[in-house]
């Protein structure tokens, strides 16, 4: 079976990638990438007290998450959602570990709790007040595709929108050695089970055996390799040329993710 | 939702290695916490530590994912026939048509605490025998599992602090609804780390004694670790007498705090609410609730609230955390293979540890094993961020 679904909005930020518009820009050809460091907004629908607990993470993983509902004129509060990451907050986790190797082991109690892996989830959760169903998932280099295909399953089993989030940041040193992610990126995509009037292209994704694309642009494939996240690039290059066609996304070692991709206007 | 099978299933805690040793700990009504001796932790609290996973070896084509996580994983692998169950459904459905979806929280993080403390002096660097990937990454044992079992279709780790495992039987019902999957491989598999153990230590969470759910004392958790799996799949035409359904699965958030329950327990009913829902049950149609009911003041007020407003209070129900310990992003599998045993040998586990149970808690605690037929049970899980997971299995009787 294969699997459907409508592309409402779209998120994304990155190095050099700041918004969807801007990115499309770049990925259709318009305009030159050049690279630099992810600009990370602040999480101004946050309370105060929340806001200053925010680490880079969930500043990412809300800043792409509220450009993908913004572009679906979609209402938070409604919508349930699928946070995809590679890892939680890799600046807490160094520190309780550090904290953990000193003689005193002193945990701080607020680093602990932002330490879980669905603290993004958490915060858009309390952000937009949206009592509705967080998944939090975790496929190391393949969690694009998890969240994509968890998040598929959702619009094609339960019939409802939903909003899907895929992320990463990077780890400081020492941890940076071990897991060398270079920079913040995030993808979020508004899923639908119908046609919309926000609706940019209908995709239907289903697991193949065949070889995955790369981007023929150096330094984006450079990105796409090194961030879980980014492996999703090629389905946003699709989806920027506006063009009908078929991509083969990075997964698994035992499988691909195939994705049709049908544009709407 | 359309009720899936629980065609095999296995846990292994702190009160039992295996199925049978489970039920046997929960019919004596025996708790396995004890005083806190766990590596160099200088703590005063009580934990559930699972005997024999420091011994456990790791085949050697997986040497690389050895830590003590994945020693868990594969130790409750081990038991029950597991291995052999999910073979039968490999050589039935085929290696593709078998998804894994394993919860957890910290995974295996003890091995990064482990590297910090022998970082090279002069760069920081860590050692070169740690390995991220496999050991330390959230989905290094859903991926150990998949390799284990030599499984090729859909794989991922699902990490919602300690509702991970439960929200598992939800994603793994969607994909094989799907039909992107025949066969999933469910669980969780959580162990004991320095990072929870002093993380809740410093949120004031944990308590010196045994954990006392439901208790007018109850003054905090007592960690535990668990591995606990289960093999889901489509109903078949005919069903064994003694056949375990997952009859709904009800999500949400709190939208309240990152550490603290809504207070009234808002989050907490709407997923009972959705569950019973999913199910097509009305709260009469409950046997027995195992509860979330980690022992802290506020989260068993607010699970009580909620449980009270669904159900009333006459429904019985129980936390079995007083006997295994809150084994974290595994609560919701273990607690899932408790609510199956309780369904199958017609008892409802009474809360170990707790003496008096707290007369502001209007919910029906039962501190005595109660045995009847139990046909449908459910099952709460509730963590960190406000998230919210029950689950409800039924006799296919």
């Amino acid at each position: 079976m294969s699997l459907t679904a409508y592309v409402d909005g779209i998120g994304v930020l990155g190095p050099g990638l700041n918004g969807w518009q801007e990115t499309a820009a770049i990925l259709s050809g318009r305009r030159a990438y050049a690279s630099g460091p992810t600009v990370l907004p602040t999480p101004s629908m946050l309370p105060a007290a929340e806001r200053r607990r925010t680490g880079r993470v969930v500043k990412l993983a809300l800043g792409v998450a509220l450009e993908a509902i913004a572009a679906a004129a979609a209402d938070a509060l409604l919508l349930p959602s699928v946070f995809s990451s590679s890892g939680s907050d890799g600046h807490i986790c160094h520190e309780i570990c550090q904290a953990l190797s000193l003689p005193a082991r002193e945990v701080s109690p607020t680093r602990f709790s932002n330490s879980v892996h669905n603290a993004p989830a958490g915060y858009w959760s309390i952000a937009t007040g949206a009592m509705t169903e967080s998944n939090v998932l975790c496929a190391f280099d393949a969690s694009f595709i998890a969240g994509l295909l968890d998040a598929m399953t959702q619009v094609n089993v339960d019939r409802r929108a939903l909003l899907l989030v895929a992320y990463d940041t990077e780890y400081p040193p020492p941890l940076h050695a071990k897991r060398p992610i270079p920079d913040a990126f995030g993808i979020a995509l508004v899923l639908s089970p119908q046609l919309t009037r926000q609706s940019l292209a209908r995709l239907e994704v289903a697991l193949t055996d065949e070889a995955f694309a790369t981007m023929r642009e150096p330094q984006l494939e450079a990105l796409r390799a090194s961030i879980p996240a980014a492996r999703g690039l090629p389905l946003l290059e699709m989806l920027a040329l506006r063009g009908a066609g078929r991509i083969i996304i990075e997964y698994l070692d035992t499988a691909r993710a195939g994705v049709q991709i049908e544009p709407c206007r | 939702m359309t009720p899936q099978l629980l065609k095999h299933f296995t846990a292994t805690s702190c009160i039992g290695t295996g199925a049978p040793a489970t039920l046997a700990a929960l019919m004596q009504q025996r708790s396995g916490l004890k005083y806190c001796e766990f590596e160099t932790v200088t703590i005063d609290t009580h934990i559930g530590e699972v005997p024999g996973v420091d011994a456990q070896r790791l085949p050697p084509a997986l040497r690389k994912f050895d830590c003590r996580n994945n020693r868990l994983a594969e130790l409750a692998l081990l038991q029950d026939g597991f291995l052999d169950a999910v073979q039968a459904a490999v050589d039935r459905c085929g290696p593709r048509r078998v998804g894994v979806f394993i919860g957890t929280s910290t995974a295996g993080v003890l091995q990064t605490e482990l590297a910090y403390r022998d970082r090279d002096p002069d760069s920081g660097a860590l050692p070169a025998w740690f390995q991220y990937a496999t050991t330390h990454n959230s989905f290094s044992v859903a991926d150990y599992v998949r390799q284990r079992c030599g499984l090729q279709g859909p794989a991922v780790a699902l990490s919602s602090a300690c509702a991970s495992s439960a929200k598992a039987f939800g994603s793994a019902r969607r994909m094989i609804e799907a039909n992107l999957i025949d066969v999933a491989l469910v669980g969780g598999t959580d162990s004991l780390c320095l990072t929870t153990l002093y993380g809740f230590h410093s949120l004031q969470l944990s308590s010196s004694a045994p954990c006392r759910p439901f208790d007018v004392a109850r003054d905090g958790i007592s960690i535990g670790e668990a591995a606990a799996f289960a093999l889901l799949q489509r109903v078949p035409d005919s069903l064994d007498r003694d056949a375990v359904l997952l009859l709904g699965v009800g999500e949400s958030s709190d939208a309240y705090h990152m550490s603290a329950p809504h207070p009234e327990g808002l989050g907490a009913r709407r997923a009972i609410q959705s569950a019973l829902d999913a199910a097509g049950l009305d709260p009469a149609d409950i046997d027995y609730i195992n509860l979330h009911g980690t022992g802290t003041p506020s989260n068993d007020r607010s699970e009580s609230q909620a449980v009270t407003s669904v159900f009333g209070a006459t429904t019985p129900c129980s936390s079995t955390k007083g006997a295994t310990g809150h084994t974290l992003g595994a609560a919701g599998a273990l607690e899932a293979v408790i609510s199956a045993l309780a369904i199958r040998n017609g008892v409802m586990p009474g809360g170990v540890h707790t003496n008096c149970i707290d007369p502001t808690l209007t919910a029906h605690y039962i501190r005595a094993n109660k045995r009847a037929p139990v046909t449908r049970v459910l099952s709460n899980s509730f963590g960190f961020g406000g998230t919210n997971c029950s689950l409800i299995f039924g006799s296919a009787r």
